[in-house]
């Protein structure tokens, strides 16, 4: 689940040695913190993607510094020790790590498991701390998984995307069907106690029955956690392009609609729950804690190119380019582009954004009145649940899930 | 050098017997400002050094659209050439040159003995000149021929001289050919002026009567209104009368235009010049209207004035409602210099607070709201034009209906609705396809003529409604641009004519109701639920959107539920990005209007509202 925008936002400066205001550590015992580590390689980019990534296994930056696949974790590793001098006499040992790309099975296992260490190392990890991978299915193989399973990684989750072969196609995917069900199997049998697949719905040339195949394949393969994504069409994508010209058709929303309701029904007949928008587990333990981090405004340095951290009210990102990430660590300094200081309100419509994708949902005590008034209206609508809604918290029903960034406009007048 | 002409008689000590009063009667690009110029030039009254292009035509819009809005009369001494002796005075009245402003041309014909009648030598007579042609005959004024442009490759001299000669009646022969560009015969049309116009005859010791056949605001120095004298004789620092109003003024100033204004000691028998006397509105000094000495004055006023009356309204809102105070006041700024210009304050469910406003036509129409949004930086929208119904009730009572949404509902016996007299010139090849638009535009057809062998006018009587309906520009696109179209107001006639409102999820929406004839209304509907259905984005709920005749609904489409508004992801990474999108998102909402809880977006009114393809829309570009 590559998780990076390739557009960063506006913001002002971040200072060179990275610190943060003092505000933004004030209660931070109080919150849980997580790592996520960005590994900004792939082997090839895929149609759809937009995410940060780069498909050349060396860059060059300013001065000379070179980014290269092989030494790409000593360069993360210098960035995980500067968080430790920005965060200080932090005493918080780390709850969560997540490994994204790109793709970080690219590396070598013997790669992920230093940057773990380096985390172990600086910051302490939490006992029962949930360490998860992203990984390809046509780059890992018993003995890889293996080796992040001894080296500390307990959850690992694949992209499967589809099971349908003309489907992955137009996604530029260039893994063979059933490979993904395989690989939930070998992790499995490595030791893995959390498997994810990621799945995207909505292709261009995806039919109902293609999806319910890729669905069926993804729950019969048995992993304790399921995304399902509706293909977004970003632009300045090969795929934007292609359906520019005509040649795919562009997927109309109300089949995506259909697809939503279509995993919803399968998944909760399997015996998986939705817990965010997105995001369905078979158990409270099969969540992924780490991005619930991200959804309750817990604190998270984000290691890599192009990464996104925050902590306390403080949102900042690192420069895109891994050249230029690498030079500004060869000179100690932050490689920080921009951030932002959120204010009292800002905080309070992140929250509403946020929370309200998630099965928990926001309590209304965080509304104003025209809030508060317009959550009314959508359970009067059929889009808030009525139970939760009695005890204090406006909770998406089925419907209102698909039409979430539309009940958070009104929520937060 | 043009010669300068000696002993230039005085204004108010000028014998009538040396006065011609003319106008020039053109179409808009025929040449008459070009042939203006050169009058300036040859009789010397404008510089060489100082002369511009259209040198009369003051504001800039009219400049730019080549078009006269606002008359003006020059006074130009004239020595003819084969009396060198004797300089005779010249008042040249310009007039407007359109369609919408036919009472304003006839009183600019009415203060003149004689008109020029200026055409094109290349494109031959058009239907808005033939028009001001009957309407100078009906004035009984002297029609003094002229084909301009001769120097053309493409001009026709023969032919066009045919077409004048079988409309005046003349011999093909007497009609003058001129270049006003280059010059040439400018000076034998000026000796013809002098020759064949009659000297104005009024009567010398009455009381005065002037006429005002033009009144015009300058933010220095007041309205200046332009007069000619008919009786007696008008003094500077008089008190003088408006003959309608009775309202009295002093006389601050009085004078002839050469082209600038020059004061004067008074202004006698036949004689055309400007009176200032300090008001600030043109409607205390209305075209037509008699001007008398307050002591000794006239009893009886000059015939033929009429209170303007607006034909067309249109909604005038504007696109932020907080720039309501400056479209009040900037409609306030155009009133002092257009007394057809009429409005009051109106609120529209949909809309806002505007006003609705009432024109002389279509052209009027669009020149107003180009001032507002040019001059006034403002950023309309506009409501489909309509006319003026009058609706008789069941019971006798009677409405008259400006705004759509205001047509009364019950029980209706009479609908009456303004008509008019069109007159159609084009070449004979587009008879077929001009007369098919007529008919399905409920035209009748009062009759034919060719002017020329290949060139035809072709009489109409057509509702108004139906001109206000882009009538001109399909008119063009059928005859290829080679159409052009005059009307006057004929009356009213009791027609089929039926409300239809357009209903977004069962509210009405004001802005949208239109008046159309029954057997159309079903097409508009139809035309305009579509529309709407591609502009109006999808809503929480289902939106039906209906076109109903009270409450028979006779067209409906249906906005689906939007079902899927979320992003899927949400990570880390996205958290500002969709921050910053939510507060885009609220500041587009914001544009919107609620129709009962429908949002539309604002494109979706001006398009419908505007667009040249949309039901309804009547947009003219004349």
């Amino acid at each position: 689940m590559e998780h990076m925008p390739s557009a960063l936002p506006d913001g002002e400066p971040v200072p060179a040695d990275g610190a943060l205001p003092a505000s933004a550590l004030a209660g931070a015992a109080d919150r849980p913190l997580g790592f996520y580590l960005h590994v900004p390689y792939c082997a090839t980019r895929c149609g759809y993607c937009d995410f940060n990534t780069y498909t050349a296994t060396e860059l060059r930056g300013s001065g000379g510094v070179l980014a290269s696949r092989d030494n790409y974790a000593d360069t993360l590793i210098d960035e995980i020790r500067l968080a430790r001098k920005v965060l200080g006499d932090d005493p918080r040992e780390v709850r969560t790590v997540f490994v994204g790309g790109g793709t970080p099975t690219l590396l070598a296992a013997d790669d992920l498991v230093r940057m773990l260490r380096a985390i172990r190392e600086e910051f302490g990890l939490a006992a029962d701390a949930e360490v998860t991978t992203e990984a390809n299915p046509e780059s890992v193989d018993p003995a890889y998984l293996a080796a992040l399973r001894a080296g500390g990684f307990n959850r690992i989750s694949f992209g499967m995307q589809s099971a349908r072969q003309h489907v992955l196609k137009v996604l530029d995917r260039t893994h063979t069907p059933g490979r993904p069900e395989a690989c939930v199997a070998e992790a499995r049998a490595a030791g893995f106690e959390h498997v994810n697949l990621d799945l995207i719905y909505g292709t261009p040339g995806e039919s109902d029955d293609d999806w319910r195949a890729s669905l069926d394949a993804a729950i019969g393969a048995g992993p304790d956690h399921v995304s399902a994504y509706a293909l977004i069409v970003e632009e300045g994508t090969q795929l934007a392009r292609r359906i520019r010209r005509g040649e795919v058709p562009m997927t109309d929303d109300d089949v995506h609609a259909d697809r939503y309701l279509m995993a919803e029904d399968t998944l909760s007949a399997a015996g998986f729950d939705w817990y965010e928008v997105s995001n369905w587990a078979t158990s409270e333990a099969g969540r992924c804690l780490h991005n619930e981090l991200y959804w309750r405004g817990a604190d998270w340095w984000g290691a890599g190119p192009g990464a996104h951290s925050h902590v306390g009210g403080v949102r900042w990102w690192n420069v895109k380019h891994p050249g230029a990430y690498a030079a500004a660590l060869a000179e100690g300094r932050s490689p920080g582009a921009g951030r932002e200081l959120l204010s009292d309100e800002d905080r309070r419509v992140e929250r509403i954004l946020l929370e309200l994708r998630l099965e928990e949902g926001v309590p209304l005590a965080l509304l104003r009145s025209d809030g508060l008034a317009a959550a009314r209206r959508a359970l009067a609508d059929g889009l808030l649940q009525r139970e939760p809604y009695a005890s204090g918290r406006a909770v998406l029903t089925l419907r209102g899930r698909l039409l979430a960034d539309a009940v958070v406009r009104d929520l937060v007048d | 050098m043009p010669a300068i002409p000696s002993h230039v008689p005085e204004p108010s000590r000028t014998d009538p017997a040396l006065i011609r009063n003319f106008c020039i009667i053109a179409h808009i690009d025929h040449g008459k400002s070009t042939l203006a110029d050169r009058m300036l030039q040859l009789t010397g009254v404008v510089e060489q050094r100082q002369m511009r292009a259209q040198y009369l035509d003051r504001m800039d819009i009219e400049r730019e659209r080549g078009i006269t809005i606002k008359s003006q009369a020059v006074r130009l001494p004239w020595a003819p050439t084969d009396d060198k002796g004797n300089t005779h005075i010249l008042n040249m009245i310009d007039t407007p040159g359109h369609v919408d402003f036919t009472y304003e041309v006839s009183r600019s014909l009415a203060a003149c003995e004689g008109t020029v009648l200026l055409v094109d030598a290349a494109q031959g007579i058009e239907a808005q000149t033939l028009a001001n042609l009957y309407l100078a005959m009906e004035n009984d004024l002297t029609i003094i021929p002229v084909l301009n442009k001769i120097d053309l490759p493409a001009a026709q001299p023969e032919k066009f001289s045919e077409e004048l000669a079988n409309l005046v009646g003349c011999d093909p022969d007497d009609v003058l050919k001129v270049s006003a560009k280059t010059g040439l015969g400018v000076e034998a049309l000026l000796d013809k002026v002098v020759a064949e116009i009659p000297a104005p005859v009024g009567v010398k010791d009455a009381p005065a009567r002037a006429m005002i056949f033009d009144s015009v605001y300058d933010s220095y120095r007041g309205v200046v209104t332009y007069v000619r004298v008919i009786d007696g004789q008008l003094n500077k620092r008089e008190r003088i009368r408006m003959m309608s109003t009775g309202a009295t003024h002093e006389l601050l100033e009085i004078g002839t235009n050469s082209p600038e204004m020059l004061s004067a000691d008074g202004l006698g028998v036949g004689e055309v010049g400007y009176l200032i006397t300090g008001v600030k509105d043109v409607r205390q000094s209305k075209v037509g209207d008699t001007v008398t000495s307050q002591h000794k004055g006239a009893e009886e006023a000059l015939g033929g004035y009429k209170d303007p009356k607006p034909m067309v309204f249109s909604g005038l809102y504007p696109l932020d409602g907080s720039d309501y105070p400056e479209l009040r006041e900037a409609l306030d700024k155009l009133q002092l210099n257009d007394a057809a210009l009429v409005y009051e304050p109106e609120t529209s469910a949909a809309l806002g607070f505007g006003f609705r406003v009432g024109f002389l036509g279509l052209l009027h129409l669009d020149v107003i709201r180009e001032r507002l949004e040019r001059e006034f930086g403002l950023d309309l929208i506009a409501t489909a034009p309509n006319v003026v119904y009058r609706v008789v009730m069941e019971d006798g009572s009677e409405h008259t209906v400006t705004n759509p949404s205001e047509f009364p509902e019950g029980k209706i016996d009479e609908v009456y609705e303004p008509v008019v007299r069109a007159t159609i010139l084009a070449p004979s090849e587009f008879i077929g396809s001009i007369m098919e638009l007529c008919q399905t535009r409920r035209g009748v057809l009062l009759g034919m003529d060719y002017l020329s062998e290949d060139r035809v006018e072709i009489r109409y009587t057509l509702p108004l409604a139906e001109i206000v309906f882009d009538f001109f520009d399909q008119l063009k696109s059928k005859t290829r641009g080679y159409a052009s179209l005059d009307y006057e107001p004929t009356g009213e006639q009791t027609s089929s004519l039926v409300k239809v409102d357009i209903l977004l999820h069962g509210d009405k929406v004001d802005a949208f109701s239109a008046i159309t004839h029954k057997d159309q209304a079903y097409a508009y509907g139809v035309r305009l639920v579509a529309k709407l259905k591609e502009l109006i984005p999808r809503q929480a709920f289902e939106v039906p959107v209906q076109a109903a005749i009270g409450s028979r609904v006779i067209a409906r489409e249906t906005i689906r539920a939007i079902r899927k508004d979320v992003l899927a992801k949400c990570y880390g990474g996205d958290i500002s990005r969709k921050r910053k999108l939510l507060e885009k998102q609220k500041e587009g909402k914001k544009r919107m209007k609620m129709v009962g809880s429908v949002e539309v977006p604002q494109e979706a009114f001006i398009a419908v509202l505007s667009s040249d393809d949309s039901a309804g829309s009547g947009k003219s570009k004349k």
